[in-house]
Order: C-alpha cells, then structure tokens, then sequence
C-alpha cells in the first residue's frame, strides 16, 4: 500500500471519462466576455452553471469599489484578523449584513466553505449533537467532522423525520443544533422551513439555516427563505456565501446570540487563515447595497428561472424541483448524463454536470443555474439547445 | 436469542432487498467488498436498522464498519446505551 494507493479509484474512474473523451471538472474557460457568455473550445458559449444569480461580477458600481481598495489598501491582508488585526472594511460589512438580516452581529469568514466549517467545528463539539438534512452540503459534513459531535442526518426535507430524531434524544433534544439550507444546491429544491420550525419550537434545540443560494434569490428584500416565510426571527445562526448573488468570495454568519462574537476565539477556520482581500470585501459591501436596492434583479431572475423551467418541462424533460434559480434535469445514467453535457457544450451552453455519490437518490444530473443577467433570447438559447438533444 | 443476535437477524432482513448477488449473508460479508453497498444503498440500510429499533445512527460510526458484524456491534453499543 503506497501513500497514492487510495486514489486508485480516482484513476479509474479518470481514465474512463479520458476514453469517452469527456472530462467536465476541468473545463477551461478561455475568455469571460460577461455574466452569462464565455468562450470556450474556441466557441461563444453561454453560461448557464455560474451561481451568479443577480449577475453582479461585473457591476460597473462593485467593480469601481473593488479598484478604489486594492488602490488604497493593498492587495491583500496578509494575515488573520486575530493575528495582524482587522481592517475597518471587513468590521463594516459585518455590521451591515447584521443589519441586513434584522440580527444582532455577524462574522465575516475567507470562504463560503469555512463559514459553514468555521461555525460548526466551533459550535459543535464531542458532547453535543448535530441533527443535520441528509441532502445537506459537505461543508456542513466538514464542519461536523472537524468540531467531533454527534453527527446524525435526518431523512432530506422531511420534518416528521426530524421529529422523530429529536424525540429520541431526549433531554438531550434542547441542546441539539439543527442544519437545513434555504434552497439545495443539487435539485433547487427549497427546505420546509415552516415545519422544521414548529418541530423545533416543540423539541427546542438551536436552528442553523444555510442561505448560501437563496440569499439574494428569495424574500422581499432579498434576505432568503427565512424572510420569505417571516421566520427571520426563529433562525439562531443563518449562514451566507459572498461567491453566488454577491459575485465575490467570502463567507459569513449572523446571529443574535452575544455568544457569536466568541466563535472567533474559538473557531480554528477563522483563526489560522488569512481575511479576505480589501479588494473583494469592497466589492461585497458594494453588491450588498445593489441587492437591497434593486427588487428588480430578483424579479428578472425569478421570470428568467420560470421561463427556463417550463421551456424544458414542455419538452418533456424530468426536472429536480418546482422552478428556482437551480434547475437541474434528470438524466438516466452516468455516461447517457456524461454524453448529454458533452453536446450541449458544443452547441454552445455550458452547465453544471453532477453524478453520484455527490447527488440525491444516487441520479445525474445536468444542472443549469439562471441568472438575472441572462436576457430571455440567451433563455430560449438554452431551451433550443435542450430541444435539439431530445429530438436527436 | 441475544441482542447481538437479534441485530443480526434484522440486518439480514434489511439487507435481503440489496442483496442482488444472492450472497449468503454472515457476520464476516463486506458490505462494499462482497454486496458492493454503495453509500446511498448503505443509507437505505440505515434508515430501516434505525426505524426498526428506534434508534438514531451517527454518521462518524461508518468509518468503522466494514462487515455485518461491525455494523452489529455498533448498533448493540448504541441500543444498550
């Protein structure tokens, strides 16, 4: 047994996508032209796999904030706030995402991935348990893993399943940190929030909701499916990502709980790795400010969402979820889903392939992510694309 | 019958469905080697172990069970806790 052995598997599998000729995780995009068109393989390509659900990666407004702090700032930190202190940009965004989900303060992580990594390993520990939806990203799973609770998923979206856990736990119950996402990352399907709720308001136990696709997508001023449901105040921890709605890189939490200003000194993610650059909290504050003054990007989005799902739903396709900003269409079978990806790159649109284990039930799945940037001609693009490969 | 035993007899059940080599089931059969029980088949089998004893099962055990018999033994530690 070599140190390269447990990737035997790995190779495998990699020398069977390279005798299809088909590898889709190392896309090279040679050239962004915008939020929604690229070149790649040489050919104009629209892209419809990006997250970037309001289209803000260039906003003439973020762009210009992200150029004044790398002039002004630098272009980097270099270092961890702990350690080399904080610049006042990354305290000011904490405070306005507080403010923007009607909570008490916020911390801002380097990533979407250690935001979730961060809290948990940090809230989470050997003695408590984390009750978490089984669909739940991996790094909420990371994030478990690293803090050693007691990690037990609870069957995907189903409430009466959650019940039945907390009921087992006993006394245990009050303590017990629940995990849900707004919206799913592979389906585009949205978590019965209102019924998590009522179980956690009859077992108790702390609720932690992960708004990282519906943040920006859901809710009159954009907060997520927390707000949509006016259930803003019955989240403790509601975690976010700066890399999907904002366009940058970066992660937070809000949380009424005084305690979360502790979770700094305790979270080994947000200690040992350096804060964002000024550049890209610059841009985020920026983005932030678009997305609370501009419903109309949601609405776009929301329009552009229905008109893509029921473009492929009237071609007879299976679709994951009613229509969101994540429509993903089943495919029956690895290599028939490996294939499918392939012609639509060809014939110009690019979306997102997932195969199992990283998928629900163990489907494929051609998944298409809509921006409100994508204009309703680029929709009906990627609909005509579709069509052709179902008639082919 | 011991509880061990009693755990045993309901894996074979749970199993009988995802067994689709016919294998002859004992203590010492690889869930991945011999029933090739991919993770989402592994689920399934979980979730049918946890609603027959009414239990809930961490997901960190699983790094540690590679044949039936581990996989009873888990569960025992977790039923007569």
């Amino acid at each position: 047994m070599g140190l390269f052995s447990k990737f035997d598997g790995l190779a495998s599998s990699r020398l069977e996508l390279d005798a299809l000729g088909i590898n889709p995780f190392d896309v090279k995009i040679d050239k962004i032209i915008s939020p929604t068109e690229g070149i790649i393989e040489g050919r104009h390509t629209i892209l419809a796999g990006t997250n970037n659900y309001l289209g803000l990666t260039f906003h003439p407004d973020s762009i210009a904030a992200a150029r004044t702090a790398l002039e002004h700032e630098g272009t980097g930190t270099t270092g961890s706030r702990m350690a080399n202190g904080s610049y006042s940009g990354h305290r000011l965004l904490e405070l306005e995402l507080a403010a923007f989900h009607n909570k008490r303060d916020a911390i801002v992580f380097s990533t979407g991935y250690q935001a979730n990594l961060g809290m948990l390993s940090a809230l989470a520990g050997p003695d408590d348990v984390v009750l978490l939806d089984a669909d739940c990203h991996a790094s909420i799973y990371d994030g478990c893993r690293m803090g050693g609770a007691e990690t037990i998923r609870f069957r995907h979206n189903n409430a009466e399943d959650l019940a039945k856990r907390l009921r087992r736990l006993g006394d245990r119950a009050t303590n017990t940190l629940i995990v849900v996402e707004g919206i799913y990352s592979m389906l585009g399907d949205r978590a019965p929030l209102k019924e998590i709720v009522d179980v956690k308001r009859e077992y108790g136990g702390y609720l932690m909701v992960d708004e990282a696709h519906s943040m920006g997508v859901l809710g009159e001023r954009g907060c997520g499916l927390l707000e949509e449901l006016g259930l803003l105040a019955d989240a403790d921890f509601i975690v976010g990502t700066f890399s999907k709605s904002l366009g940058g890189a970066g992660g937070y939490c809000v949380s009424d709980h005084p305690e979360l200003n502790l979770i700094r000194y305790a979270s080994r993610p947000y200690i040992f790795t350096a804060s964002p650059a000024p550049a890209m909290i610059a841009s985020t504050r920026q983005s932030l400010r678009t997305l609370e003054k501009s419903p109309h990007l949601r609405q776009r989005l929301h329009d552009n969402a229905v008109q893509l799902h029921t473009g492929l739903s009237n071609l007879g396709y299976t679709l994951g979820a009613p229509p969101s900003p994540v429509v993903a269409v089943v495919v029956e079978g690895k290599v028939e889903a490996l294939q499918f990806w392939q012609k639509l790159l060809h014939l110009g649109v690019y979306v997102n392939l997932m195969l199992p284990p990283a998928t629900p039930n163990g489907v494929s799945l051609i998944r298409c992510s809509v921006s409100a940037a994508h204009t309703p001609t680029q929709i009906d693009a990627v609909i005509a694309a579709f069509a052709k490969l179902r008639h082919a | 019958m011991t509880e061990y035993d009693r755990i045993l007899a309901d894996l074979y059940k749970g199993l009988t469905p995802l067994n689709k080599g016919n294998i002859a089931l004992t203590e010492n059969t690889e869930l991945l080697g011999d029933l090739d029980l991919d993770s989402l088949k592994t689920m399934e089998l979980l979730l049918f172990v946890e609603d027959s004893f009414d239990i809930s099962i961490p997901v960190s055990i699983l790094p540690d069970v590679k044949t039936i018999g581990d996989l009873a033994l888990q569960i025992e530690k977790i039923v007569s806790a």
